[in-house]
């Protein structure tokens, strides 16, 4: 049975004229709009009048502003923070790739489904369990300097290395615990459809399942990150001289406070492209998913 | 407890001499009619304790850290007065007219120290190193240590054997953060690889014994108390030649604190009476010589 479909051409299509009540509409948006940014600039720089006006007449604030934000100290400390910062990119590459792997693993093993994987599955949710529940400065502690107390040869000994994998064993718990809300929140039915067609497991986790859920868990994936950004700082108890200990040795150099800030601005500088991407991600699934509901 | 009592002979001894002497004003004190208690400090009515402006009035609340380390202090208890900077703790004290009964202590953190907010503490010896551009942000006494760095490493291993400057720049170095050790690696010995650098000292001394550094950079007071004690099989490589290098500990202060002068008034009348000398062979008796590095 075929139904008739009747197809019309875009170019066919002739709009009637704009009404002039749509036109005042439009008018009367554009005004309001206009009028709100102004409000907002006026109301902005009120704000900030104030906050500044306030903090000058603080009684220590000559003090403060010595103590962090001081220029010249700040001219001083960039580029050896800057050194620092370039380990932390370093080492926040590698274990982001490396967590994601391990997530996925460790989220796949965990809702594998049948009674003979049951072992698997209480594995992968004891990794879980410990990993998410240690405090990582412990966790760093325990590989940073028991590992090489092991005093096997083959086992790495630098303190980067050492530390990245506690990294990886950290949030690799987190974001496997993303990725199995991902990929529980498909709806059973398309497994089901996979199936029905024939898929193996493994194929309709791999075509079917993980895409959908991929998709939905990338903002938290991307909170994640920039979560890992600035832990990723944390290995420098190990040893290594990331940017915030540079600063810390800055800091005691010159008994100032301004390199913390210096270091503090570079991270911030650091999440804000993550935090645009994450908005175009989020921004893009509500399209996808929630088209024609505008609220 | 002799150990105790001997402090407090040392600082009474002090006051003596200095009152006998007459280099304090406080002779001028009493004859302008001040009323002169047994509280009255040596150092003069302007540094008396009826004068001083400190936190809590009557009393002298001294800063010390968390936890605290041997030789400088004992058992993690700073009213025992017993280690060297615990001893001059009590002997500035004394001489500025307080007695224990009135000399009380407030664990203050370094970042708690060196921050621009108000104080929570008169002074605080913590090995703190003077140098001009820290003078900056905070009051410095007049300098009651003079230290040496050192390098400790591992017994036997082949690190142990740099006997020369040249030969330790080739080592990989650790220090505690935030120390004139790092300072030292970093200015002085100028090392091959970058130094790596610990919270404290007890992670250096794990990543020294776990083989991640081969040469630990310390004071050499704790360097003697940590290869002749707390960690076993290490040794001392060698002191770093002071030249040249920040190498005085004061007593620190916050920014323009009414204390200042008095506190140095009084580091400088137990030097010149030889108390901080006494002080020093009695709490750092263990500092030996160890071999200069050239």
């Amino acid at each position: 049975m075929t139904y008739p479909v009747q197809v019309v051409a875009p170019q066919d299509v002739v709009l009637p004229p704009v009404s002039d009540i749509e036109l005042g509409r439009r008018r009367y948006r554009r005004d309001r709009a206009v009028r709100s940014t102004a409000v907002a600039a006026v109301s902005t720089l009120l704000f900030a009048f104030v906050v500044a006006f306030g903090l000058s007449r603080a009684p220590g604030w000559s003090r403060i502003q010595q103590s962090f934000f001081d220029f010249s100290l700040a001219k001083k400390s960039f580029h050896p923070i800057l050194d620092g910062l370039w380990l932390n990119l370093r080492v926040l590459a590698v274990s982001e790739v490396c967590i994601l792997a391990l997530a996925l693993l460790v989220a796949g093993l965990r809702t594998v489904q049948g009674a003979v994987f049951f072992p698997v599955r209480v594995l992968a949710t004891a990794y879980v369990d410990f990993f998410r529940g240690l405090p990582l400065i412990i966790l760093l502690y325990l590989i940073g300097f028991g590992v090489p107390g092991l005093r096997f040869s083959w086992l790495p000994n630098n303190p980067t290395v050492l530390g990245t994998i506690a990294l990886v064993l950290c949030y690799g718990a987190y974001v496997a615990e993303v990725f199995r809300s991902g990929i529980q929140s498909v709806h059973p039915s398309q497994r089901a459809a996979a199936a029905s067609i024939g898929l193996t497991y493994m194929q309709s986790m791999r075509l079917v399942i993980l895409p959908q859920a991929i998709r939905r868990v990338v903002p938290p994936l991307l909170n994640d990150f920039v979560a890992l950004q600035k832990d990723v700082g944390l290995i420098s108890v190990l040893g290594a001289i990331d940017a915030v200990r540079q600063a810390q040795i800055l800091q005691a150099q010159y008994f100032n406070f301004t390199p913390y800030v210096v270091a503090g601005l570079m991270f911030v500088v650091l999440a804000i492209p993550t935090g645009r991407v994450a908005d175009a991600a989020a921004a893009r699934a509500r399209r996808r998913e929630q088209s024609g509901s505008l609220v | 407890m002799p150990r105790l009592r001997l402090v407090n002979k040392a600082a009474a001894v002090a006051a003596l001499t200095t009152i006998v002497s007459g280099v304090g004003a406080a002779s001028v004190g009493a004859a302008s009619g001040t009323p002169t208690k047994a509280t009255s400090g040596p150092l003069g009515s302007s540094c008396a304790p009826a004068s001083l402006k400190t936190v809590k009035a009557g009393e002298i609340t001294i800063g010390v850290d968390d936890p605290l380390y041997q030789p400088w202090f004992a058992s993690n208890n700073p009213k025992t007065g017993k280690g060297f900077e615990d001893a001059v703790d009590y002997a500035i004290a004394g001489e500025l007219g307080y007695p224990r009964s009135a000399t009380a202590f407030t664990r203050v953190t370094f970042d708690d120290a060196i921050q621009p907010g108000p104080k929570s503490f008169d002074y605080d010896l913590d090995e703190f190193t003077i140098t001009t551009a820290r003078a900056k942000e905070v009051d410095f006494s007049a300098p009651y240590y003079t230290v040496a760095q050192a390098v400790v490493g591992l017994k036997g291993s082949a690190a142990a054997k740099s006997h020369t400057l040249a030969a330790v720049r080739k080592l990989q170095l650790g220090a505690q953060v935030g120390t004139t050790s790092y300072s030292v690696i970093t200015n002085q010995i100028k090392p091959v690889r970058a130094p790596r650098v610990y919270n404290d000292n007890n992670d250096a001394e794990a990543a020294l014994q776990d083989g991640q550094i081969q040469g630990l950079v310390m004071d050499l007071p704790t360097a003697f108390e940590v290869t002749t004690g707390e960690v076993k099989g290490t040794t001392i490589i060698g002191q770093l030649p002071l030249a040249g290098q920040p190498s005085s500990f004061g007593a620190l202060l916050d920014k323009g604190s009414p204390l200042t002068t008095c506190v140095s008034k009084a580091v400088v009348a137990l030097k010149a009476n030889g108390t901080l000398a006494k002080l020093q062979t009695k709490w750092l008796a263990r500092v030996g010589k160890a071999p200069e590095l050239k």
